[in-house]
């Protein structure tokens, strides 16, 4: 079966320093956590996926059809991106925010119809934010900001879901929550997370772990191999370990 | 009071405003202003040159012209997602301000024979001088920033350009000293020229630029949330964010070649807007050019009355008060 989306030999450069080396990736349905120390490339790799940086080299395939191939609307369609720190300022109440999410749909002249509104209740009530739908972004935290961001991406009902740190500012109920949502979407399509948080990131199906722009390791959540290089990119300042079902990194003081 | 009750509200207060300043333009003369004397204008046989031809499509065309400057300055704070952005920015101001002292030093130079071509530059109006001066200095701001892709270095470019042509405008009017009071009478803003052709000119303006503006309104949407993240939602920013610098500099332009650099009705408009009843651009849009609108008719009748008989240039009433009401707003911020 094809993959989704997949990268091969890609390579991107930010500022004339070269970000990412020649990384090549499937990333197959379910949920994908990419890891790795700061000014690892997670971030510009998403960026990458989701059509937003030019390449220096290599190509990146969406469904099989090379991303340059798509129209600027239909390839919206098929990947909802969540920046990293998103901005959300202004005047917009939280439910013309993520409204916003139907815009690959209706283009700018667009009305919304039933099933627009259905998007957007769906993707307020699953990231929690419907009860201040008509609250000002500026009068909200970082988190419900975050939250409302998130709604916003989900809004759109993309086949790929590109989410570039989706828990910060969250406090844990929320990361829980998220992670959760996270792991639910993953058996509806694929889904894609830059993750800081180790312990959250080894509840997806699958991490990638990336260093210098390269990818070092890539597999399920409980595979050896994959801690052992945990571990070692972090310099041995995380300790991989059972909890329950499910293994978690915990901080190595000794 | 609910989203919807305060855009009613706010929509209704300008509606109003708008009818009474009307009449009061109508009443406004040399004497102050006052409904009896109107009264008695209107039993009179001067009426219709007094009311028909001179008050009223000044009245109109303040009007019209504050509602393009809303529009712009409400364009030009989403584009840079920057409140403190005005309609001037791009170097508009500065371009017609060229063109409109190119055109004073021609008719002066032609007149003493003293260039050929000068005749010929002397023949273009002031206004219409006025308005491909502001196009042009957008235009080359354009240029210089390489198209709209990066709203920081088109800001810079812009600065750049209102530093340059400013500097040509210091340099021609020192070169030819009688361009001195036209362009003094350009800069401080006058309302004082306006006819029915202007308001003709004025009304197509805003009746095309506002419906434009309101099909563009999303994108100045999505922009809230970072440019990546409008990209990401399948907006062709750079196409659209040429579009809205074209709208951006024909409706300043416009304004411009009609009344002058009339200062802070741009930038006062949209920040009235967003702080009495918030919302959408495609509401913001639309109701800041109505309070520009709005802001300049009082200026201007204020402006007519204040020192009656005489006339203050409604541009420096209206740098006055919408400096002091930025004041105002920065200090209340700094006090929140």
């Amino acid at each position: 079966m094809t993959a989704p989306l997949r990268a091969e030999d890609l390579s991107v450069a930010l500022g004339g320093t070269t970000v990412l080396h020649g990384v090549s990736v499937e990333l197959r349905p379910g949920w994908t956590a990419i890891v790795g120390p700061n000014g690892a490339g997670k971030s510009t790799l998403l960026r990458a996926l989701a059509g937003l940086l030019p390449r220096r080299a290599g190509q990146v395939w969406l469904q099989g059809r090379p991303l340059d191939d798509w129209g600027v609307r239909e390839r919206a369609r098929h990947i909802a991106w969540l920046a990293q720190q998103g901005q959300a300022q202004g005047d917009l109440t939280v439910r013309e925010l993520v409204q916003l999410g139907r815009l690959p749909h209706l283009g700018l002249l667009g009305t919304a119809g039933a099933q627009d509104e259905r998007a957007v209740d769906a993707a307020m009530q699953a990231t929690e934010c419907a009860a201040w739908s008509q609250r000002r972004l500026q009068q909200l935290s970082g988190g419900e900001r975050q939250r409302c961001l998130l709604a916003r991406a989900l809004a759109v009902q993309a086949p790929v879901l590109l989410l570039d740190e989706p828990t910060t500012h969250l406090d844990p109920p929320h990361q829980v929550a998220v992670v959760r949502l996270l792991q639910r979407l993953g058996r509806q399509g694929t889904v894609v997370s830059v993750l800081h948080d180790l312990p959250l990131a080894l509840q997806a199906d699958r991490v990638l772990l990336l260093r210098s722009g390269r990818v070092v390791a890539e597999g399920a959540h409980d595979e050896v191999a994959l801690h052992a290089a945990l571990c070692a990119v972090f310099d041995d300042a995380v300790r991989i370990q059972r909890v329950g079902s499910r293994f978690s990194a915990i901080p190595n003081l000794q | 009071m609910s989203d919807r009750a305060a855009r009613l509200r706010l929509q209704l207060g300008l509606a109003l405003a708008s009818l009474l300043l009307l009449m009061a333009g109508l009443a406004a003369g040399g004497d102050g202003w006052s409904l009896a004397a109107l009264a008695e204008l209107l039993r009179g046989p001067d009426a219709q040159l007094i009311v028909g031809q001179i008050r009223a499509p000044r009245s109109v065309g303040a009007w019209l012209a504050g509602g393009l400057l809303g529009l712009a300055g409400a364009l030009a704070q989403g584009l840079f997602r920057n409140p403190l952005a005005d309609p001037f920015l791009l170097g508009s101001a500065s371009g017609a301000s060229l063109a409109v002292v190119a055109v004073l030093a021609a008719g002066s130079l032609a007149g003493q024979g003293m260039l050929p071509i000068a005749g010929m530059l002397s023949q273009l109006g002031l206004a219409a001088a006025a308005f491909g001066g502001a196009l042009g200095g957008v235009l080359l701001t354009l240029m210089l920033a390489r198209g709209a892709q990066h709203t920081l270095r088109l800001l810079l470019a812009g600065v750049v350009v209102g530093v340059v042509l400013t500097g040509l405008s210091d340099l021609l009017t020192l070169a030819v000293p009688e361009a001195l009071r036209g362009r003094q009478v350009f800069m401080l803003g006058s309302t004082g020229f306006l006819g029915w052709d202007s308001c003709l000119l004025l009304g197509l303006g805003l009746l095309c630029a506002l419906p434009l503006a309101r099909r563009l309104a999303r994108t100045l949407d999505a922009l809230v949330l970072g440019e990546d993240s409008a990209r990401s939602l399948g907006l062709p920013l750079a196409r659209l964010r040429l579009l809205l610098v074209g709208l951006l500099a024909a409706a300043t332009g416009l304004a411009v070649s009609q009344t002058g650099l009339v200062a802070f009705v741009g930038l006062a408009a949209p920040h009235l807007v967003r702080r009495i009843a918030p919302g959408p651009h495609a509401y913001t849009l639309a109701a800041s050019a109505a309070a520009g609108a709005v802001l300049l008719l009082a200026a201007d009748v204020v402006a007519r009355t204040l020192i009656a008989p005489q006339e203050l240039p409604v541009g420096v009433l209206t740098a006055v008060l919408g400096g002091s009401y930025l004041l105002w707003l920065l200090n209340r911020q700094r006090e929140s």
